[in-house]
């Protein structure tokens, strides 16, 4: 018996060669982001782990995490280098009869970022809330009710532009609106600033909102909302015509139906991906360092003498406090502690949002189906 | 898309009684005063003519189908009449006008939500809110306020008697709408537009995406129906129409063929492209 020839016998040819080489270069080309990112995570982590972590119970850096920032104090003492932070600095020199003790110092280098993370924890939640209310209704406005036409064409490519538009000109743009020109209603008119009357006595005085949390929200908000608005159009497109038809059908109004039987099956969606969009913003320097961030701020955000001062003031924040110690202070052996302690809680700060945002849709996409 | 918030809300158009045929008709034709009236109507989607000149008086109480090929344009007929075609951004209508309970329904003066309350209407493919069965029949009387707890009992119990689906679905009201059969769905579907209690049902290809059991519970239930509603039936089935339809119009690219009753249709059309749809020579 003579077994015929194979005749799908293995040949080399062109093809096959480049095909090869273009699977490798795919594949290659995946790895290397992946090298990438683990490089830049693992090594966060492991300095700044260094920081927020310690061997003796319990085994987190809990002032780290709580403590103002303060000036690193260094002297030698009977021959030992000696480490404090301001404070105990200032109670060491009271216990010794008061007289000065030469010592070099190191601003922001002991202490810890509690304020910070507060600050940044409030800029997020607000800016949120002013992105989702912003974004969802406009996404409900484009979806749902606009006439498509030219006019609704132009108002999504602005939007898509919007995401084009760089940090810092977010940021800018923040400050020139919001910290120098947004007006206050107040019931006299201020001679310095451009002043509106609006009756009853009282005037919209156009002094700006000064440095705060609100001009911070804000900016963050705008700098959000082209995420915002493209997810939940996503979303709403994402419910079936039928829902609409069908409740429309039965009388309702176009508010009635979006509100009972689109907006409730949109709305995970909506949140996961706008949280997602928000933590990201979030994590930007530029926008808050002309509008809310202060290098410095002994009290915390709700340390206020009224309410109303809860949003009027300036708050530290942990990008802009990685952007201060890293490059505003005089580098030394003790600034890099902070540096990546600080980069690796903002690093798992970022992360939280995302995973709560994550948790949210995978609870929610089990209680809405279709 | 016309904003149905903006326009003057209005009492919605009280039902005339209906007035006792023979008394004003001799016409053997015309046994019942026609409900809807659609007179020389041209209808666009953008600048692409839908329906040509169409001229049709449905009669009451009576089930009256719609047949002809795809995009004859009798799907876009029906929506002409609850103006669910206002949805669309690019629909105008050129000319004519449609007149329900002798009312014409563009008047400015006409509410589209008190019309819509009127003219119910059953979509192709089934679409049960994903709420439970209770909350869909009862969701277009929650839209007008109504909350009160034993109406609502009793309209459930109502509507689901009146679309025969009382009995397979009474123990399981508080689940959800969408674990039932492709039938009882399209079934609750038809209990949620009656519990509006309007007097006109649309049904757009109801029965096109069931097997053929649920599809004869659909059409018996036509059968059933047609003595409290007025029912229109876009439908592709021609035996469908042949067996549940007391008349039938025939469209074909737009334009109404031919409107008679049903066996007229079916054994002696008077026109050569009906009888060529009717016999499958095209379509």
């Amino acid at each position: 018996m003579h077994a015929p020839a194979n005749p799908f016998v293995h040949q080399p040819s062109a093809a096959r060669a480049i095909e090869r080489v273009a699977f490798g270069l795919f594949r290659s080309a995946t790895y290397f982001v992946l090298i990438c990112a683990t490089f830049i995570f693992g090594y966060i982590f492991y300095k700044g782990s260094h920081t927020v972590f310690q061997l003796k119970p319990p085994f987190i850096n809990v002032p780290f995490l709580t403590q103002p920032p303060e000036t690193l104090y260094v002297f030698e003492e009977g021959g030992k280098k000696v480490e404090m932070g301001d404070r105990e600095f200032r109670a060491y020199k009271e216990k010794n009869g008061g007289k000065d003790i030469p010592a070099e110092n190191y601003v922001y280098c002991a202490g810890g970022i509690g304020p910070c993370i507060v600050g940044t924890v409030f800029l997020v939640i607000g800016s949120m809330f002013i992105a989702l209310f912003i974004g969802i209704s406009s996404a409900i406005y484009l979806n749902e009710y606009s006439k498509q036409g030219r006019f609704v064409h132009f108002l999504r490519l602005a939007i898509l532009n919007l995401a084009g538009v760089p940090s810092i000109v977010f940021g800018l743009f923040g400050m020139g609106m919001f910290v120098l020109f947004m007006p206050f209603l107040q019931n006299f008119s201020n001679p310095a600033v451009p002043s509106l009357p609006v009756g009853f006595g009282y005037y919209l005085n156009f002094s700006g909102w000064g440095v705060c949390l609100l001009s911070g929200w804000f900016t963050l908000a705008f700098m959000a909302l082209p995420v915002v608005i493209t997810a939940s159009e996503e979303s709403l497109k994402a419910v079936p015509r039928g829902f609409r038809e069908g409740s429309m059908a039965l009388g309702a109004t176009k508010w009635q139906a979006i509100r009972t039987n689109v907006l409730p099956y949109a709305l995970p969606g909506m949140l996961t991906s706008s949280i997602l969009g928000i933590a990201r913003v979030a994590g930007e320097t530029a926008p808050i360092m002309f509008t809310a961030a202060y290098v410095f701020r002994d009290k915390l955000p709700w340390q206020v003498e009224h309410p109303v001062d809860v949003l009027f003031q300036g708050v530290m924040a942990l990008p802009y406090h990685i952007y201060v110690v890293s490059m505003k202070i005089p580098q030394n052996e003790y600034t890099e502690r902070v540096q990546y302690g600080a980069a690796f809680v903002f690093l798992v700060l970022v992360m939280l949002i995302a995973l709560t945002s994550i948790f949210l849709r995978i609870k929610m996409r089990n209680r809405y189906r279709w | 898309m016309k904003d149905t918030l903006s326009e003057p809300r209005m009492k919605p158009p009280e039902p005339t009684p209906v007035p006792q045929a023979a008394t004003l008709l001799n016409s053997e034709e015309a046994v019942q005063p026609s409900m809807i009236e659609v007179e020389n109507l041209d209808f666009y989607y953008g600048d692409a003519k839908a329906l040509h000149d169409i001229n049709i008086k449905i009669p009451s109480h009576q089930v009256t189908a719609f047949i002809g090929p795809s995009g004859c344009g009798k799907s876009t007929l029906l929506r002409c009449f609850n103006r669910m075609n206002d949805m669309v951004d690019i629909a105008t209508i050129g000319r004519g006008n449609i007149r329900i309970h002798g009312i014409d329904i563009h008047r400015p003066d006409v509410d589209v939500i008190a019309l819509r309350r009127q003219v119910g209407m059953v979509f192709q493919k089934s679409n049960p809110f994903p709420k439970s069965i209770y909350e869909n029949i009862t969701y277009g009387l929650q839209i007008q306020g109504i909350n009160d707890r034993k109406k609502l009992d009793e309209v459930v119990e109502k509507s689901l008697r009146g679309a025969a689906l009382w009995d397979e679905v009474k123990d399981r009201l508080h689940t959800s709408g969408l674990g039932l059969s492709g039938g009882q769905q399209q079934r609750l579907c038809i209990a949620r537009a009656i519990a509006v209690e309007p007097s006109i049902i649309l049904m757009d290809e109801p029965c096109s995406a069931l097997d053929p059991i649920a599809t004869s519970k659909v059409e018996e239930l036509i059968q059933q129906l047609k003595g409290k509603y007025t029912i229109v039936i876009v439908t592709h089935n021609m035996q469908q129409a042949g067996r549940c339809s007391d008349q039938t119009a025939f469209f074909y690219l737009g334009k109404l063929i031919e409107f008679a009753k049903t066996e007229k249709i079916f054994t002696n059309p008077a026109q050569k492209q009906t009888e060529d749809y009717i016999t499958g020579r095209f379509g």
